[in-house]
């Protein structure tokens, strides 16, 4: 892998960390510090300007129309998108666009016709419902939510707990137990229009993060076609498993631009702020965290692009978008506190917004599998797929 | 499974707000028949948190005659649920509240 950034990489990149500090940044200055989004009126501007730029709808496959840009810039891109105060779960307001569900990709043409397109054209949304209340982490086992055939139909009862977006979905994907005896081959992936009698949408799950908040769902005798099945019947894990290998590289990511965004701050605080005579950064105390912060965000950030690297290459990744999720989540968490560390009383007000990536980090350990089960993993890899 | 709805008894505006602490935290306002009439909050950007906030709703609002609030640094979550467990209650969201970005619950 060459660790050098490409002529071109270095404009892509120079272009997107401009837009942050003269678009995105100004305008977090008028917002809640827990907002999560911007006005109808400047997202159209914006995303008018990222359209204008090329780089509008990153993730879609060129011959879907996205712009033709390699995983490993696309990582780069994700690191600087997110160096702004809601940047961990509101990377630029969504201005730059996304391919909404990925999985859809692979979906038959009908189903395309009616998710895919609409959502490429921003004209409908949709949300990923895997994990229940009794566990996201194991999806094999875990997964209670039952779809029984009738008919052509199948009838689906369950619920589903910390789902993003689904209160203001227009569909979602929703994987339920199709065989009760075949563990993690008796999963399949439904597509489910969020106005399908049975559906709903009970409470906001309230948590660390206020803004882009989670939901509770709850099926009764929702009635689905079978032609609204994603892929096979008891296919499912393998849809699921692919969305979760693959959401670990943007989601370290996100966690390397915040650590790289508060350790600017702090670099650029200490030599100003002074105790007892002298200025902060003269501290041994302070130049350690620095150090610290410094080792912590390059390690993520080249385990990440390793990843991305080998994704892009169409080789095996699985073992390295674990380490990456692993290792950016648990460094940016303590890179961002070792910065509250050092603006002190100002590092946990809300006037800075290392008090809200504090709360968000935190909860990057937990989701998309946490630290735990990145090891688990990353050891099975290691180990062999005996291990359980 | 924590109640969505803001049930604690209204209470009278004048002296209530005269109490009010600084915190953060969300709030409905109700007319003399106790009907709310608007749902807001009070956020980090708030100059004395919840009593702040109340005080320049109330001087927009003069029909406001009740008060009842939840002190919670989850405000940003706990206003849009408010205002979505509004809207699917009543089918429209409280009277002086703008048309704003909402999802859709179907609460219990």
């Amino acid at each position: 892998m060459n660790l050098d950034l490409t002529h071109e990489q270095e404009l892509i990149v120079g272009m997107v960390r401009r837009y942050v500090r003269e678009e995105i940044l100004p305008l977090e200055l008028n917002l809640d510090p827990d907002a999560d989004e911007i006005s109808s009126e400047d997202k159209a501007r914006l995303v008018k300007k990222t359209k204008s730029m090329g780089l509008y709808g990153l993730d879609i496959p060129p011959e879907y129309g996205g712009p033709e840009i390699d995983l490993v810039t696309r990582t780069l891109l994700a690191i600087e998108m997110s160096q702004h105060r809601a940047g961990l779960y509101a990377p630029c307001y969504g201005t730059f666009g996304g391919a909404g569900l990925a999985q859809l990709f692979e979906a038959t043409d009908d189903q395309k016709e009616r998710y895919l397109y609409p959502t490429l054209r921003g004209e409908k949304r949709g949300f990923f419902g895997l994990s229940e209340p009794s566990g996201g982490s194991d999806p094999a086992r875990a997964i209670q939510t039952k779809a029984v055939a009738d008919g052509k139909d199948w009838i689906i009862n369950g619920s589903k707990l910390w789902i993003s977006g689904a209160d203001k979905a227009d569909f979602g994907l929703v994987f339920a137990r199709t065989d009760q005896d075949k563990g993690r081959n008796g999963v399949t992936c439904f597509i489910v229009d969020t106005d399908t009698p049975g559906f709903h949408v009970r409470r906001v799950v309230h948590t660390l993060r206020s803004a882009h908040y989670a939901t509770e769902l709850q099926f009764t005798d929702m009635r689905v076609p079978s032609s609204n099945i994603l892929g096979e019947v008891n296919k499912g894990f393998a849809i699921a498993n692919d969305r979760l290998t693959r959401q670990r590289i943007p989601y370290a990511a996100g966690c390397i631009g915040v650590a790289i965004k508060a350790n600017e701050m702090a670099l650029e605080y200490v030599p100003q702020r002074e105790t007892f005579g002298a200025p902060l950064s003269s501290r041994q105390a302070i130049q350690w965290m620095l150090v610290d912060n410094e080792i912590d965000i390059k390690q993520s950030i080249w385990i990440t692009l390793e990843a991305a690297h080998k994704a892009n290459q169409g080789l095996p990744f699985r073992k390295e978008a674990a380490m990456a999720k692993l290792v950016a989540s648990e460094a940016g968490g303590r890179v961002v506190d070792r910065c509250m560390q050092m603006f002190g009383g100002l590092g946990v007000a809300k006037d800075l917004p290392l008090e809200r990536w504090f709360r968000e980090m935190r909860i990057r350990r937990i989701g998309e599998g946490p630290s735990e089960v990145q090891r688990h993993v990353i050891a099975r890899e290691l180990l062999g797929s005996s291990l359980r | 499974m924590p109640a969505v709805r803001l049930t604690k008894p209204w209470l009278p505006l004048a002296p209530t707000l005269a109490k009010l602490g600084g915190q953060l935290g969300v709030f409905q306002l109700a007319d003399e028949d106790d009907n709310i009439i608007y749902i807001g909050y009070a956020g980090g950007n708030s100059l004395f948190g919840l009593r702040s906030a109340i005080n320049q709703a109330t001087s927009d609002i003069p029909t406001a005659a009740k008060v009842r609030i939840e002190v919670t640094s989850a405000y940003h979550s706990r206003f849009k649920e408010l205002l979505m467990v509004h809207k699917a209650d009543y089918d429209e969201l409280p009277v002086c509240n703008a048309d704003i970005n909402i999802g859709k619950l179907s609460p219990n």
